[in-house]
């Protein structure tokens, strides 16, 4: 997130797209909720009618994959009513031609009929955005997991920068970050092509400091991201791989090809707390510990650094990942000298130059902000103040792309993938949580109530789904705020692993899998 | 901001002006007993108990919602007041289950603190209230009405916090009840079971399922830490027992979430001690069954194998996936083990899914 959490409930317009946040992000929701009472206009725009929409100005439902289309479209309005923020385009950003031109690429009438939205809805949601004060714009993996991912993005920062909506309070672009840490595994550099803190593997001094700092010599070359890895593991030039407390058997698209790599590695090493689906495949199975049990720090989606406390011993003889990482290392020969995390937190603040003023003293009572360059620095409530941390912020030209697989006469639905309030991810803590497991024993597809009577299903009844890459059979939920034609799944469930019938094309960016978007069709069992 | 002097049990302390009794007591270091009021929420002014005598005011006046707008003399420990506060306390406890001996929440309720500090005569009064079945209808709090003092405080959050409206008051007098919609269970309801509700029930009307019998409330040691469901990163007390998490609680730290919890941050802890958690190193024999093995064994086998494929393919067949709900410091120390023991960037995690 550009800005904070707290901030949300000052804004005066919030755009929800892509993120159903009261099951995802419960507690930001509330943020939302309390803005909503307080007078904010909030504008959702999702193929699903969410909770959200119920107190929203606007629910806008798009077609799934059209996202560009309708952030262009609105765009395009505010540029011809004239609403765009001229100084701020002018004295902090670049390329405003380019992004003017590619917005008057298509007509509203077009737009229309790719997003299936009213142009008048459009317009609407363009004019309340853009003269409102503070507009803000929170997105999740609604936006974010298309072969057009990161057109999504851009056009979302497009529409910040036109509006004057960044490096202000309670303005932003607000990506809600799904899982703890995931911030903070990208910002340890848990990423093929970067080191911690974002720094370039690619870049030869900062190879070198790492070099140095390691004190080990260091490769140059990008390394395979998680589906990368799959498709190499499946021709056999990929030969081991070492899985930490993950479980791409149920999170990962075309899950019957990812069981098929895992099963060619020649040596699969899989640590976690449970047998997960993942872990039965293992040559070796070593036992981690849950986050109750270790002592550490989360990074939250909004950048900041908070202190996870042991609370209990480990169970037999389970022990903190750290501890059997350092121990492998040390057995191959790479001597790791760690005693407890705080060392590790002292040599991650010494090689990333937005946690150096983090310390374990500092947030032991509430965590810190990145940016914190210094021990004095008191952490960066929002970014871009002033001035765009690149210089000037760039306008991108960005055009509507259709998502990889569009219905057709086989596969004649769309189908899209989510979460829900209940479970977590693959459900490996959530579903052996009781009593999170009895209010939500099963998982359920979620279909339109006009095409439960085309297809003559009731609610509750099975159904068999099937796509190019496999097929599955669930329970059917009927949901009358769905759009005709989409059809919606929670990947939770191993039962009904939504995955095996998702696409595992990638953007080509950012390689993040097209899970919003394949086609299926569904069968009444 | 104005600034009005007040004596407060004769001291004397400054305050801004609009600051209420209550929160005046408290900067002078002078606890007012309450019930249904709760920082996090606007005062009810039902429960009667944080009384006080102001000067030149006919009747007491209740210290949470009587807010300083003139110089002022309190008194919030007088005898008038505390005949007042025992009176009310005995009022409450006429309708009162008084089975502390068996109540989740002994040696965390203030009205049984209350009640002991006042020596209250428990059976002083007696009056008929209606006798509530106990709900135990959802898998996550139990509903227990007969010991409900009606503070309104499980109202308030659910409406002010949660701005839900799941439950309010129904029926009047005597019969008054905190209900949903035509009193059905919670399941019924749209209640997303954040338990808000229950972490400010001051008595033991609402407690949670998951620690029903396991816990005496002085037997919990709490630690705080992150909330691993999800990025929001709230703040979340782990209550402890015989290396047993048994249930979560909201501190009062200044956190992201202020106090809120959702469903699976509040009720979804017992996978910490489930039985199923692994606890030995496993290696899959040539049948395909996993055996338990040593550290020892499984550290030199994987440093063995990983050098062998290493040696044989060279560094870049080798991969590791590190995870989105592990700490930073194992991130950290996985990536460099990846780039710097193995020699790749083949280094990725499930931020994309």
């Amino acid at each position: 997130m550009t800005n904070s959490i707290s901030e949300i409930k000052d804004a005066d317009c919030i755009l929800v797209t892509g993120s159903n946040t009261t099951e995802a992000h419960p507690i930001i929701a509330l943020e939302i909720k309390k803005a909503v009472k307080k007078g904010a206009k909030l504008i959702v725009i999702d193929p699903r009618r969410i909770e959200l929409s119920k107190i929203a100005i606007l629910h806008l439902q798009q077609i799934p994959g059209t996202d560009v289309a309708w952030l262009n479209g609105m765009m395009r309005v505010i540029i011809e009513e004239n609403l765009h923020d001229k100084n701020f385009i002018n004295n902090h950003c670049e390329d405003f031609e380019l992004l003017k031109e590619a917005v008057y690429e298509q007509s509203l009438e077009d737009i229309e009929k790719i997003t299936g939205i009213n142009s008048s809805d459009i317009k609407e949601a363009a004019i309340l955005f853009a003269k409102a004060d503070k507009s803000t714009i929170l997105y999740s993996m609604g936006i974010t997991q298309h072969t057009t991912g990161t057109d999504n993005v851009l056009s979302i920062a497009n529409l910040a920068m036109l509006t004057g909506n960044i490096g202000k309070e309670s303005t932003g672009v607000n990506p809600l970050r799904g899982q703890n840490n995931v911030q903070g595994a990208c910002d340890m550099g848990a990423l093929p092509n970067v080191f911690p803190g974002y720094q370039k593997v690619t870049d030869h001094d900062l190879r070198n400091k790492f070099e140095e700092a390691w004190n080990v010599s260091l490769s140059n070359k990008v390394g395979l991201t998680v589906t990368e890895m799959m498709k190499e593991a499946a021709t056999s030039s990929l030969r081991a791989l070492y899985i930490m407390g993950e479980n791409p058997m149920l999170s990962d698209p075309d899950i019957n090809h990812v069981e098929e790599s895992l099963k060619s590695l020649e040596f699969l090493i899989v640590q976690d707390i449970f047998l997960t689906e993942t872990a039965k495949l293992a040559h070796i199975v070593l036992p981690g510990v849950s986050f109750a049990e270790k002592d550490g720090t989360f990074t939250n989606t909004e950048r900041r650094v908070q202190r996870v406390r042991k609370a209990i011993n480990p169970l037999g003889y389970s022990l903190p990942d750290w501890k059997i990482i350092r121990n492998i290392s040390n057995a191959l020969g790479y001597p790791m000298r760690y005693n407890s995390s705080y060392d590790i937190m002292e040599e991650i603040r010494y090689l990333i130059p937005s946690y150096a003023g983090i310390t374990y003293e500092r947030i032991d009572n509430f965590g810190l902000q990145w940016p914190c360059k210094n021990i004095d620095d008191p952490g960066t409530k929002f970014l871009h103040k002033d001035k765009f941390v690149r210089g000037k912020g760039k306008f991108h030209s960005v055009k509507y792309i259709p998502a990889q697989e569009a219905p057709d006469e086989k596969y004649p639905f769309i189908f899209t993938t989510g979460r829900m309030l209940y479970h977590y991810h693959t459900g490996s803590m959530s579903r052996k949580a009781k009593g999170l497991d009895e209010i939500c024993p099963q998982g359920y597809v979620e279909i339109s109530l006009e095409d439960s009577q085309e297809l003559n299903i009731s609610e509750g009844g099975e159904v068999k789904i099937s796509s190019r890459r496999g097929q599955i059979s669930t329970m059917v939920k009927i949901n009358q705020g769905l759009r005709k034609g989409v059809v919606f799944m929670p990947f939770h469930f191993v039962e009904c692993a939504a995955n095996t019938l998702t696409n595992p094309a990638l953007d080509p960016k950012s390689k993040i899998p097209e899970l919003k978007v394949a086609a299926v069709n569904i069968e009444k069992f | 901001m104005e600034i009005i002097k007040i004596n407060i049990d004769n001291q004397q302390v400054q305050v801004p002006k609009g600051t209420t009794i209550l929160k005046a007591a408290e900067i002078a270091g002078i606890e007012i007993p309450n019930l249904c009021f709760h920082k996090r929420l606007n005062p009810n002014s039902v429960c009667r108990v944080c009384v006080v005598e102001v000067k030149g005011e006919s009747s007491l006046v209740s210290s949470c919602s009587y807010t300083i707008e003139k110089e002022l003399t309190i008194y919030t420990d007088n005898e008038r007041v505390k005949t007042a506060r025992k009176l009310v306390l005995e009022l409450i406890m006429s309708t009162h289950p008084n089975d502390c001996l068996l109540c989740e929440n002994n040696g965390s309720c203030k009205l049984q603190d209350y009640a002991y500090q006042y020596e209250v005569e428990v059976f002083k009064f007696t009056r008929e209230r209606p006798k509530y079945n106990i709900d135990k209808s959802n898998p996550f709090i139990i509903r227990d009405y007969n010991k409900c003092i009606l503070c309104g405080r499980c109202v308030s959050i659910c409406h002010q916090e949660q701005c839900s409206d799941i439950i309010n008051y129904t029926h009047r007098g005597f019969d008054t009840k905190v209900s949903t919609y035509f009193d059905r269970g919670l399941e019924e309801s749209s209640c997303a079971f954040c338990g808000q509700c229950v972490s400010v029930c001051p008595t033991g009307a609402l407690s949670e399922k998951v620690a029903k019998g396991k816990a005496r409330s002085w037997e919990l040691k709490k630690v705080n830490t992150i909330c691993p469901y999800c990025g929001c990163g709230c703040s979340i007390d782990l209550n402890v027992k015989d290396n047993q998490v048994i249930k979560v609680t909201s501190p009062e730290n200044e956190s992201i979430n202020n106090g809120n919890l959702c469903v699976k941050g509040r009720f979804g802890f017992d996978f910490i001690n489930h039985p199923e958690r692994l606890k030995s190193p496993l290696l899959k024999d040539k049948n395909g069954n996993f055996k338990e093995i040593s550290w020892h064994e499984a550290i030199t086998t994987i440093a063995s194998k990983l050098r062998e494929i290493k040696d044989n393919y060279g560094s870049n067949a080798i991969a590791g996936l590190s995870s989105a709900k592990c700490t930073n410091e194992e991130n950290y120390v996985f990536q460099k083990f990846m780039r710097a023991a193995i020699g790749t960037n083949n280094i990725d995690h499930c931020a994309r899914l």
